[in-house]
């Protein structure tokens, strides 16, 4: 789809210093709103749209689905880290009162990981389900095995998989770092640790498989319903048209549900044997276990610097382990995009070792990475003996955008946080020491073409939004609703949004920071071919010239008169009763910056006693181009910096190395962040003119949770004066950083 | 970390200590005792299991009748057996608060309850404090602080919310982070969870009284 394109000049930069780009925009797409646009919906403060429906129990998410008919699947999982499965016997499961399938799904393969998958049975409740699996019979042949990531990369380790364990990277780069690093007047040279992070979505993997016929009806947990009707095809080699997925609500992803989990394919698989719905719903031990995880990292920096503060060299060289299929390389984004720096060059390693398969994270590797390099930036910051704050400054680009707006971010936080109170490192004294830290981010965030969106409003009184897209948190259904509101000049309350469906026009999946920026623009589009339809009936019903009408509170007037008619009654003089637009999201046109920076400060108190770091408060400034909804991108804002600090603080996967078994698969030994940990947190928005489409929209899921662990680790070395390189930044940690252990 | 709620709340104050943890772990005895008591009264076996038992529970004002094995648990026993989903299973062994009911008026997480031991007590759902039409003021408030994102953890929320305000209707923003330590929300809503259920206390004292 390429439409003819009208060049135009759109305002764009931050909202006191705007300019002009010109930029080629697809006919019949309302460019980007500008300063002078009258807005009623957009950018205002508005609670969700289904808030009441998830406030009282009543939103319907996968767990909650039940069916006439409806059995129960449970999955057998393999309690050796690595071993062949020589046989699998279902009998004495099938021979129990109430089972009414069972699979095997590993037979005659190797299992690489404890939780791997082995055989699922279906029954009529879940507890005799659950017997049903202690009754299956597995051979197994155990293989050695390695979990240890160091042990891993020994030349005489057990292979955890097909191939080497060690896997290379590829290197990247430019300039000549090993002479800058010899001519710098300071370097610094420092390994940063990261920990195995799992996504703990409160909601587990799940799915309800039906069928009826040949045709496959599938509820799942998902982040993506189009990517698990097109994947669930094909795994049971099915034409797509004869599946269908659904998801209304999600509890949660963070992008361990963006593509086909196995809890679907197991599901359908049962359900087509038994000849009833199953419902598969993973346990919070399976999901820990086998249903993704953050993979850890040891990032060596070595970056040099001019002693007035600009960097001449910046050498990454990283490695960890995603389990038994990889995908630890890729923590270089930050020092590849946050500073300008002629010389630098990353090489990013992965280990592969015998524990759950690594997916996409929230930020997958910018969160390690900015961990690694913002600490490091704040050493040479101590080395150089400048402020941290100023000597990021030196190191601004002064002919990027990106730029432009994190100086702005630099001095919204340094203000809201007080960082002219920041002393140096470890300079306080007492049992109690209080520091203040900062640190950058960066993410994409443009999102990009493909969603299609239909919007319809009828003479019953509604405009009805549908696309199947989802909802992971973000609030993607009163973000299309406040565009929708707005451009057809409606009540928000009059808008219904539809998605979570694919028998819904497609949308693409809901990951990287891409909903927002990727439907709404699309639902702009929609309303506006609406909008001119509805104006086109209204001038037949007024019998005015086009030109001469207006719309405003839902009604289409003839400007300075009295004559007008309704919205809704307009619509109606279509013989279907409705009219309706519909629109696919086009290809980014040019906007002021493809990415987002964000910057966070963070105050803490260390008990140097304990070592208990206290985090007293966080400020998070951040852009998101235009911002649709201020409460949501607030609270996105938030939950991104509370995760940020889960990383910093406490979370970890604990395993032991001489089983191969993962010791903390619950929520009491891997600790997240509750309640009573969470600081004060002010998010600040910072609104940019972006253009790039419809809505100038950038995505915001990712950003905030890029930079808190580097914020967070920053304030504690300056508390206390000396630097923790390892996350989490326990107790332990703190006390050895201390030399009190 | 007084990250625990009490299996069943007695003796939960907003303070929750580790000696209040103890209580009640007591207080589960305690209810086992009395839930054998109850069933003595219904005429119905001393001994349940290992098969289904047939028994009533008052679950938001009405008895409905379950049956279930005793190994039940009562948050199964809401969703499975009586299409209650408003609590959800999230660790289903009282480590994140996303199944809190209350129990006579205790906030309770119903997974660490088997569904036998429930007979004979108020059970109280977040479906039974309000519906989308007519919320309770502490849903209300939660919708308008946006104190939910994903909405999974809001349940257990909403109801331990509720449960906090009924015994300390003008509590201090500590006491709310207190009474709510035990419940997990990933997508980190949580300041704006406590601003909800100040807001929550505020509406429900100006309707005259913290109880419904």
């Amino acid at each position: 789809m390429s439409a003819p394109r009208d060049r135009r000049k759109l305002p764009v930069g931050l909202p006191d210093a705007l300019r002009e780009i010109e930029a080629d925009v697809p006919e019949g797409e309302p460019a980007p709103w500008g300063p002078d646009s009258r807005l009623s919906v957009v950018g205002g403060r508005v609670p969700r749209v289904e808030g009441a429906e998830k406030a009282s129990g009543a939103a319907r998410y996968t767990s909650d689905v039940r069916l006439p008919g409806m059995l129960f699947g449970k999955v057998l999982r393999s309690p050796h880290p690595h071993a062949r499965v020589r046989r699998v016997d279902l009998a004495p499961a099938k021979a129990l009162p109430g089972v009414k399938a069972a699979i095997a799904l590993a037979e005659g393969r190797e299992v690489g990981y404890e939780g791997d998958e082995i055989a699922a049975v279906a029954a009529v409740t879940e507890e005799a389900a659950e017997d049903a699996l202690r009754a299956i019979r597995v051979e197994y042949e155990i293989l050695p095995f390695v979990t240890d990531l160091e042990s891993a990369r020994a030349p005489d380790a057990p292979a955890a998989a097909d191939g080497p364990n060690e896997r290379p990277g590829r290197p990247g780069g430019r300039g000549n770092v090993e002479e800058a690093l010899a001519s710098a007047d300071a370097v610094i040279v420092a390994t940063y640790r990261t920990p195995v992070q799992t996504h703990v979505p409160l909601e587990t993997h799940g799915s309800v498989a039906q069928w009826e016929g040949d045709r496959l009806t599938v509820w799942d947990s998902t982040q993506a319903v189009h990517r698990v009707r097109d994947s669930l095809a094909q795994r049971l080699r099915k034409d797509k048209n004869s599946v269908r997925a659904i998801c209304e609500h999600v509890g949660g992803g963070f992008g361990s549900k963006l593509g086909l989990g196995p809890s679907a394919v197991i599901a359908a698989m049962l359900a087509r044997e038994a000849g009833a719905p199953v419902k598969v719903l993973l346990s919070r031990r399976e999901e820990h276990l086998a249903s993704g995880n953050r993979p850890s990292s040891v990032q060596t920096l070595r970056i040099g610097a001019r002693k007035e503060g600009p960097l001449v060299a910046l050498s990454l060289k990283s490695y960890g382990t995603g389990g038994v299929r990889a995908g630890a390389a890729g923590c270089s984004g930050p020092a590849r995009g946050i500073y300008a720096c002629p010389n630098w060059r990353v090489e990013e390693g992965d280990v592969v070792t015998n524990s759950g398969p690594a997916c996409a994270m929230r930020a997958p590797g910018f969160v390690q990475g900015a961990f690694a390099l913002e600490s490091a930036m704040d050493e040479m910051a101590g080395k150089l003996g400048l402020d941290p704050l100023e000597f990021r400054r030196k190191n601004l680009r002064p002919d990027s955008a990106l730029d432009e707006i994190r100086a702005r971010e630099y001095g919204i936080g340094a203000e809201k946080i007080g960082w002219s109170r920041r002393t140096k490192d470890g300079s306080g004294t007492g049992v109690l020491r209080r520091g203040l830290g900062m640190a950058n981010g960066i993410w994409g965030g443009s999102g990009g073409p493909g969603p299609v969106v239909e919007v319809t409003v009828s003479k019953d009184g509604t405009a009805g939004v549908a696309v199947g897209t989802q909802d992971i948190g973000t609030g993607t259904r009163t973000a299309c609703a406040i565009v929708a509101a707005e451009e057809l000049g409606l009540p928000l309350a009059a808008v219904r949004v539809r998605i979570g469906d694919t028998d819904l026009p497609f949308a693409t999946g809901s990951g990287g920071s891409s909903t927002a920026p990727s439907v709404t623009p699309a639902v702009r589009v929609a309303a506006a071919q609406a909008r001119a339809s509805l104006l086109e009936a209204a001038a037949k019903i007024l019998e005015s010239p086009l030109a001469a009408l207006e719309i405003a509170e839902g009604r289409v007037r003839v400007k300075g008169t009295d004559k007008s008619v309704g919205l809704f009654e307009a619509a109606g003089r279509h013989p279907s009763g409705a009219v309706t637009g519909r629109a696919q999201r086009s290809g980014n046109y040019r906007s002021f910056s493809g990415q987002t920076a964000g910057v966070q400060f963070a105050e803490v108190e260390v008990d140097t006693e304990t070592g208990t770091v206290r985090v007293v408060k966080v400020v998070a400034v951040h852009d998101c181009g235009r911002i649709v909804n201020r409460l949501a991108a607030e609270s996105q804002v938030i939950g991104g910096v509370v995760m940020g600090l889960s990383y910093a603080l406490m979370e970890e996967r604990i395993m032991d190395h001489r089983t191969g078994l993962w010791v903390n698969p619950d929520l009491e030994n891997y600790k997240v962040l509750g309640c009573l940990e969470c600081p004060e947190i002010e998010p600040v928005m910072l609104e940019v003119w972006n253009a790039g489409n419809s809505t100038g929209v950038m995505g915001l899921g990712e950003p905030p949770v890029v930079p808190t662990a580097g914020a967070v680790a920053n304030a504690v070395a300056n508390a206390i004066g000396v630097r923790v390189r390892e996350l989490p930044i326990t107790p332990a940690r703190v006390l050895e950083a201390l030399g009190r252990v | 970390m007084a990250r625990k709620k009490p299996p069943i709340g007695k003796g939960a104050g907003p303070d929750v200590s580790r000696r209040g943890f103890l209580a009640g772990v007591g207080g589960l005895a305690g209810a086992t005792a009395l839930g054998g008591a109850a069933a003595a009264q219904e005429g119905g076996p001393a001994t349940l299991g290992p098969g289904p038992a047939k028994f009533t529970l008052r679950v938001n004002g009405q008895d409905r009748a379950v049956e279930c094995e005793p190994r039940v648990t009562l948050l199964d026993a809401l969703r499975e057996r009586l299409g209650l989903t408003g609590a959800k299973r999230v660790c289903d062994r009282g480590e994140c608060g996303a199944c809190t009911v209350l129990l006579d008026g205790q906030p309770a997480c119903s997974c660490m309850v088997l569904a036998v031991d429930a007979r004979g007590r108020a059970v109280t759902t977040v479906e039974g404090l309000g519906a989308p039409g007519s919320l309770h003021p502490v849903q209300e408030a939660f919708v308008q602080a946006d104190g939910l994102q994903c909405g999974f953890c809001t349940s257990g929320q909403v109801v331990a919310t509720a449960a906090l305000l009924s015994r300390t209707p003008d509590p201090t923003p500590d006491q709310a982070r207190e009474a709510l330590a035990g419940n997990v929300c990933r997508c980190g809503a949580y300041p704006r969870i406590v601003e909800a259920a100040l807001a929550a206390a505020k509406a429900l004292r100006s309707r005259g009284g913290g109880k419904r």
